[in-house]
């Protein structure tokens, strides 16, 4: 049990924990919040684990990025938190509950009844340069596809969003 | 010393079913997509994990692969969400029963 050891069961109890507040919250601006705790804690594992230039884009383009995405489209669209009676949302939450249950404890039992010695892991960082020669090295083709399926998605995002001005509906809603 | 790799994976087990969760059970689609990040960014921890755990750089490459692929979702999906917004007035999953019989 040394020092790190420590702090990455300390970081793993932070993120299972913000993320389960997240995803139990009825609003999702109060969501957004822990969730965007729950990707700073991901991203110190990832410095943890020898990942500096991952965790570094995690903070910016999760905890940066997106997240803020998720906050300004909550603001753009207003949201009536909806209203549910308990019969209804235990019929909803019971079936997760109990197949989540199911997989985490598979899980668990696979975890400690493995028959090979848990091997530790030995520390190693990869710091940028390494891994920017490694990924453009060895996977340039599918950086390049990466970067094809980043402007398709921009194009989509930009056709969805258009204000389309000659259709009923929207007139309509001009009229008044 | 570090943990052994089977913690790691068990974390991101944790997360990835905390994100499934939420994915089924709530029906604000915005909560959905939250829970479709949550399950991308566990996959990301295991990857890295995998990634030290055979002194290997793919795993940290894949991940790479995975934040493009989760932007690109995100941009479009939200882009879908404003667009059934004004088109409906509500984002609740339950309420989109235009096709029902």
């Amino acid at each position: 049990m040394t020092f790190y050891t420590g702090i990455f069961y300390v970081l793993a109890f932070i993120t299972a924990i913000a993320t389960f507040m997240a995803i139990t919250r009825r609003h999702a601006l109060h969501a957004i919040v822990y969730l965007i705790i729950s990707f700073f804690g991901t991203a110190l594992l990832f410095y943890l684990l020898g990942a500096p230039f991952l965790a570094l884009l995690e903070v910016i383009i999760y905890a940066g990025a997106i997240m803020v995405l998720f906050l300004f489209i909550i603001m753009m669209i207003q949201i009536r938190p909806s209203v549910q009676t308990w019969a209804a949302a235990l019929k909803q939450w019971l079936p997760v509950i109990l197949l989540g249950g199911i997989a985490f404890s598979l899980a668990v039992a696979m975890v400690f009844a493995d028959p090979a010695t848990p091997i530790p892991l030995k520390p190693a960082v990869a710091g940028p340069r390494e891994f920017g020669h490694f990924l453009f090295e060895q996977y340039w083709f599918p950086v390049e596809i990466a970067s094809f399926l980043l402007l398709i998605a921009l194009v989509g995002a930009l056709y969805l969003g258009r204000r389309e001005g000659k259709s009923p509906a929207n007139q309509t809603e001009k009229a008044p | 010393m570090m943990v052994p790799f089977s913690h790691v994976l068990l974390l991101a087990v944790i997360l990835f079913a905390l994100g499934a969760a939420c994915a089924i059970a709530r029906r604000n689609l915005i909560m959905i997509l939250i829970g479709v990040e949550i399950m991308l960014n566990a996959a990301g921890l295991a990857f890295v994990g995998a990634s030290l755990r055979w002194q290997h750089l793919d795993g940290q490459a894949f991940v790479i692969f995975i934040l493009a692929v989760a932007a690109s979702e995100v941009a479009v999906g939200l882009a879908l969400i404003v667009y059934l917004q004004r088109r409906t007035g509500s984002v609740d999953a339950n309420r989109y029963n235009l096709l029902k019989g």
